[in-house]
């Protein structure tokens, strides 16, 4: 029985093939389990009495229940079983990630030289990729186990906008901050969005959070996105060779691509993302739901490498060294001098100052609800999600909160309380509760 | 005469290169850029004064560098993403030949067919007009989506290039054998599979080779715009690597290489031509 399409209106999701559970999800959860535990109970039982006869005797004398009782106060069955889903032999064990070649992929990336996904019994092959597009493809083509995407990719491919749906969830953010708004030189003293009518700029996708932060703060100062300016995707890498050509006059692009603007002087830093949602999502880990359910150990195993990773990612002292580890051809292939100064917070901004925001990029890894109410409250405004928004489904479907605590557990690490959290947007409080009135206050939207 | 002739040539193209290289130094010269004048020492080191910067079009010595730095070791592999030239141009070559193999099993004897066959002809006239003009990358979306693969789908886009110009040469040679030959093989009643090995094949052959090589040579235009597009392995996603970094001199490497592999590749099917080519 194969997992039903949430996403397909006519699929019954309240109740199970058998009945006696809510959703089939949870049957073949049970089912599993169920199973686990009898090749345990038979393991333990085999060691115990390893003449079939002696076993028989045993049980017709005290009774089964009794025999039960007796083993389990000595052998902890609940433990046991607990570690054989956990820790369990990875049924696959050569993956393909795919990275688009970005700071923001740095924690899926440096889980690779540190060796965190050998130590998880992985093998895993990092295969740069040319495009967004190309990415989402070549995970719904399976040629990708999971990959790096951006935050609201796994929600747009789940929902099948833009694509085939396909259920894709989100393990873990890879990045918070760490974007900017890049302009070419020439507007250097026209720093004042409101006369920026007519400008073309580049986003690396239709549904990142770049499109959906650069359109707010287009509409916060009266520029309509759909209609005032042109928003042209373009592959990251490819946005500093534009900028140079004039084809655009600005982006909103991931760094290490906005230093590097600023390193060859062709355009200088405007504001740094965070100026507009300090601790917004960028990328994120994403995984097939097929995947996960066809290979458990192997998506824990890659959870318990790419959690160590972040939290490595996160210690300021290490990240001089990640610039040296990600500048080579293999990974990122772009100076040192340029990552150093994304992944420190000391940077040049184009302008002739010196800026220290140590804090210009971050790698909390935990997938907050309330990102993907956010991001699902932008879709809807500009138009990409008609109708009516099942916000709450759609967040609990794609982010895997309850597994990214449950691993972050695991790996020693404190996982937050709750799982949603007010925060402001250019100054504006978004409230996930109240994301549809959230929608209807702006005075500039597509709906 | 000829032997002067050609070692006069030979002198020309040298002098010209001499010009070419000259104006490029020329032109490249490093201008001292002063758009930091009055920033601070710690402003300008974060913009990377004092080390080796990449932009600005690369002077010579910056290419023949590059040159030499990927020629000495052309068959490294330090990963799935960075590897030497050579394993580079061996993936680009494999998919060419592969996609180009293909095309010749599909398009020699279907151009056999059309081109003994009027009414073949005619009735698959419309289809051929209507794909030869199709740019192969705009096969691309579709080969990714419906073959779910991206290298059998670079396969397939050097496939679907390359089978035109055969398949119209095979058809048009085939088509223009000469009505004389023909006939006598009809008044000796040679049998068709014959006829067709014995006269139609080596008469249409030169026609059939030259479909071939400019099939080879679009081919080849081809794989480099597929592989950046796909990327992974081959010569077109070592050109957009290094283009991502905004490197020239590899670029500009790269391009040199490109040109001389399908120089290869050409003349190759040059002294096949030679060899298939008969005088009436």
């Amino acid at each position: 029985m194969a997992l039903q399409n949430p996403f397909d209106p006519n699929a019954v999701l309240h109740r199970c093939s058998c009945g006696q559970h809510t959703s089939q999800v949870e049957h073949e959860l049970a089912q599993t389990e169920a199973l686990n535990q009898r090749v345990i109970q038979t393991t333990v039982m085999k060691a115990l009495f390893p003449e079939d006869a002696e076993r028989r005797r045993f049980l017709s004398a005290v009774g089964a229940s009794t025999a039960w009782a007796a083993i389990s106060s000595i052998v902890p069955f609940g433990t046991l079983e607990a570690m054989a889903q956990d820790k369990g032999a990875p049924e696959k064990k050569d993956l393909k990630v795919g990275f688009i070649p970005i700071t923001c992929a740095s924690p899926l990336i440096m889980a690779d030289p540190l060796g965190f996904y050998n130590k998880e019994g992985l093998n895993v092959s990092m295969m740069k990729t040319a495009g967004w597009a190309l990415i989402r493809d070549k995970v719904l083509n399976k040629e990708y186990d999971a990959s790096h995407m951006l935050a609201p990719m796994p929600i747009a491919i789940s929902m099948g906008i833009g694509s085939n749906a396909a259920p894709t969830n989100v393990m873990t953010i890879q990045n918070i901050n760490g974007q900017a708004i890049v302009l070419a030189m020439k507007h250097k003293t026209n720093r004042d969005p409101k006369n920026w009518k007519g400008f073309k700029f580049a986003i690396p996708f239709e549904f990142s959070i770049h499109n959906l932060l650069l359109r707010y703060y287009l509409a916060e100062h009266g520029v309509n996105p759909d209609t005032d300016v042109q928003l042209r995707v373009v592959p990251p890498p490819e946005m500093v060779a534009n900028l140079r050509a004039g084809n655009i006059d600005g982006f909103l692009g991931p760094d290490p691509v906005n230093q590097r603007a600023v390193f060859d002087e062709v355009g200088f830093i405007h504001i740094l993302s965070r100026e507009i949602w300090d601790g917004h999502p960028c990328c994120s880990f994403a995984i097939p739901t097929e995947f996960v359910k066809q290979n458990p150990n192997t998506f824990a195993a890659l959870y318990r490498a790419i959690l160590k990773s972040s939290a490595m990612a996160r210690d300021p002292k290490n990240r001089p060294i990640m610039a040296e580890v990600l500048a080579p051809a293999n990974y990122l292939n772009q100076p040192k001098a340029v990552l150093e100064q994304v992944l420190t917070g000391k940077f040049a901004d184009g302008l002739g100052n010196v800026r220290n925001v140590p804090e210009r990029v971050d790698f909390d890894p935990f997938p907050w609800y309330s990102m993907a109410y956010w991001i699902l409250s932008q879709l809807k405004r500009w138009g990409y999600v008609k109708g009516e928004v099942k916000y709450k489904d759609i967040a609990e479907r794609v982010y895997l909160l309850t597994d990214a605590k449950k691993y972050m557990a695991e790996v020693g690490q404190t996982p937050p309380k709750e799982t949603m959290k007010k925060f402001k947007v250019m100054g504006k409080e978004f409230d996930p509760a109240k994301a549809d009135a959230y929608v209807a206050s702006f005075a500039i939207k597509k709906v | 005469m000829s032997k002067v002739l050609r070692l006069k040539a030979a002198l020309l193209s040298l002098l010209l290169f001499a010009v070419f290289l000259g104006v490029w130094q020329f032109a490249t010269q490093a201008k001292e850029s002063n758009s930091l004048a009055g920033a601070s020492a710690e402003y300008a080191a974060l913009m990377g004064k004092g080390a080796e910067k990449t932009d600005g079009f690369p002077p010579p010595a910056k290419v023949g560098r590059a040159f030499v730095e990927y020629l000495s070791d052309p068959f490294y592999d330090k990963g799935p993403n960075d590897k030497g030239i050579g394993i580079q141009l061996a993936h680009s070559l494999a998919r060419v030949g592969l996609g180009f193999l293909l095309a010749v099993i599909v398009a020699l004897p279907l151009g056999f067919a059309i081109g003994m066959s009027p009414l073949l002809f005619q009735a698959f006239n419309p289809f051929i007009q209507v794909l030869k003009p199709i740019s192969p990358l705009a096969w691309m979306p579709l080969a990714l989506y419906s073959l779910k693969d991206s290298s059998i789908s670079g396969i397939f886009v050097i496939f679907i290039c390359s089978i035109w110009p055969m398949l119209i040469n095979t058809a048009f040679g085939v088509a223009s054998v000469r009505r004389d030959w023909l006939n006598v093989a009809r008044t000796l009643e040679v049998n068709p599979l014959r006829k067709a090995f014995l006269v139609i094949l080596p008469a249409a052959a030169p026609t059939i080779v030259t479909g071939m090589r400019i099939s080879m040579g679009i081919a080849w235009l081809v794989i480099v715009a597929a592989e950046m597009l796909v990327g992974g392995t081959g010569i077109g996603y070592f050109v957009w690597n290094e283009w991502n970094n905004l490197a020239l001199p590899n670029v500009i490497f790269a391009v040199v290489m490109i040109g001389l592999v399908g120089m290869g590749l050409d003349l190759i099917f040059g002294a096949l031509q030679k060899l298939v080519t008969y005088r009436e």
